[in-house]
């Protein structure tokens, strides 16, 4: 089989996996369900003012969904490190590399993509009108492929490691700040090319990240 | 099956800060077995890992011509997936048709692989080793949770793949009972 075929069949795998989740790991709703929850706390917490929450309603869900990137973090890769399936595609010649390409790709088909669905829903309980709601789709659009590929990096370095949950949250905050900067900068008035460097933020980070995570699985095995 | 070779020379392996063994050379040729020997802890699966090319050495060179295959303490099946799906995966990754159902494993094909038994998580780890069709077996405990009748079996694949032309490397602490069997008793190579 082609190598193209195996890294599709790999690809397929991811998403089957991440999608629909299994024992020991998540699946989509569960980040999906806390960044909707997020939504739906905040305007209990600062009171139904219909201008406040339009106002701040857009920069609540850009941290929503950085902490809901949290949620799938330890169960992205460890389970593969754990079972030996990266020492199995290595013997067989794939990449380290490739595979976390497949799994970044998959990574933000499942959860970018469900959180870009769901945005509507928030921005009607955050009083957010068409306008920012555009802005704001395109803003996800552009950040939420930088913060899967930072969560898999992640996840691949804190494989195996006993505290590796909690340290991958603490880790991915700081790498996330930038796309958090200029994805809610965005939206202010004047802000779009706030979008420009939100995209080119998520471009280095989808540069480094199959780099990172490929040569975090081959330093883990020594 | 393409002719394959595995030489390994004066292959020093290293955990930690420790050196565990040093000087381990061997030439196998197409239809060879080499026993690694020796008690617990010694360095038999590190030394399997770095014959595999997934450690380095700290000392050596390994050479290998033809595919390797490597079945460890790790079975690498998806533990919600039936069986025979999860087996799947791995025979369309390395392009295999069904072969013979060697190690009994189709009357389990619809188990979720989580339920199966010790002994028949081996036989799941050994079956998707001898379906990848690579030429060079690396077996870690080969023999461990099967009973004396899987036991026989596991010993005939692994006769059956020499006789092909294969390699067999296998790491264990119990006696084997194969052919013109190469031991290499790993205790003498502690630096």
């Amino acid at each position: 089989m082609s190598r193209i075929g195996q890294i599709a069949l790999i690809f397929r795998r991811d998403c089957a996996l991440l999608l629909g989740g299994a024992r020991g790991r998540g699946g989509a709703s569960l980040p999906l369900l806390f960044f909707l929850a997020v939504a739906m706390l905040y305007p209990f917490g600062v009171g139904p003012d219909a201008r406040l929450l339009a106002r701040t309603g857009a920069g609540v869900i850009w941290v929503a969904a950085l902490l809901a990137a949290i949620l799938p973090l330890d169960r992205l890769v460890e389970p593969d490190v754990e079972n030996g399936f990266f020492d199995q595609w290595a013997l067989r010649g794939l990449s380290e590399e490739a595979v976390m390409l497949a799994r970044v790709v998959a990574h933000w088909l499942c959860f970018g993509v469900p959180l870009m669905l769901a945005t509507p829903i928030a921005a009607g309980l955050l009083a957010i009108d068409g306008g920012q709601l555009t802005r704001l789709e395109l803003g996800l659009l552009l950040g939420t492929p930088g913060l899967a590929a930072i969560g898999v990096m992640i996840a691949a370095l804190t494989a195996g490691l006993r505290a590796g949950a909690a340290l991958g949250g603490l880790l991915l905050i700081p790498l996330a700040v930038p796309l958090l900067i200029f994805g809610a900068g965005s939206l202010q008035p004047g802000g779009e090319n706030g979008l420009l460097l939100l995209a080119a933020a998520s471009m280095v980070a989808l540069a480094i990240a199959p780099f990172a995570a490929g040569a975090a699985i081959r330093a883990a095995r020594d | 099956m393409q002719p394959c070779r595995l030489v390994a020379q004066a292959i020093a392996c290293r955990r930690g800060d420790r050196v565990l063994l040093r000087g381990v050379g061997f030439a196998l040729g197409p239809g060879d077995a080499l026993h690694l020997a020796g008690p617990n802890g010694i360095g038999k699966s590190s030394l399997l890992r770095i014959l595999a090319g997934l450690m380095r050495a700290y000392a050596g060179l390994v050479e290998v011509a033809g595919t390797l295959a490597l079945a460890d303490e790790h079975l690498p099946l998806d533990g919600h997936l039936p069986l025979a799906t999860a087996l799947d995966f791995w025979r369309r990754i390395d392009g295999a048709v069904a072969g013979e159902d060697l190690f009994g494993l189709d009357d389990l094909g619809d188990v979720p692989v989580r339920y199966l038994s010790t002994g028949q998580r081996k036989r799941a780890s050994l079956a998707c080793m001898a379906a990848s069709g690579a030429g060079i077996w690396l077996i870690d405990e080969p023999l461990n949770g099967l009973d004396a009748q899987w036991s026989a079996v596991a010993q005939v694949a692994i006769e059956a793949h020499r006789a092909a032309g294969g390699i067999a490397v296998i790491a264990s602490h119990q006696p084997l009972l194969l052919k013109n069997l190469a031991t290499l008793a790993l205790l003498d190579l502690v630096p």
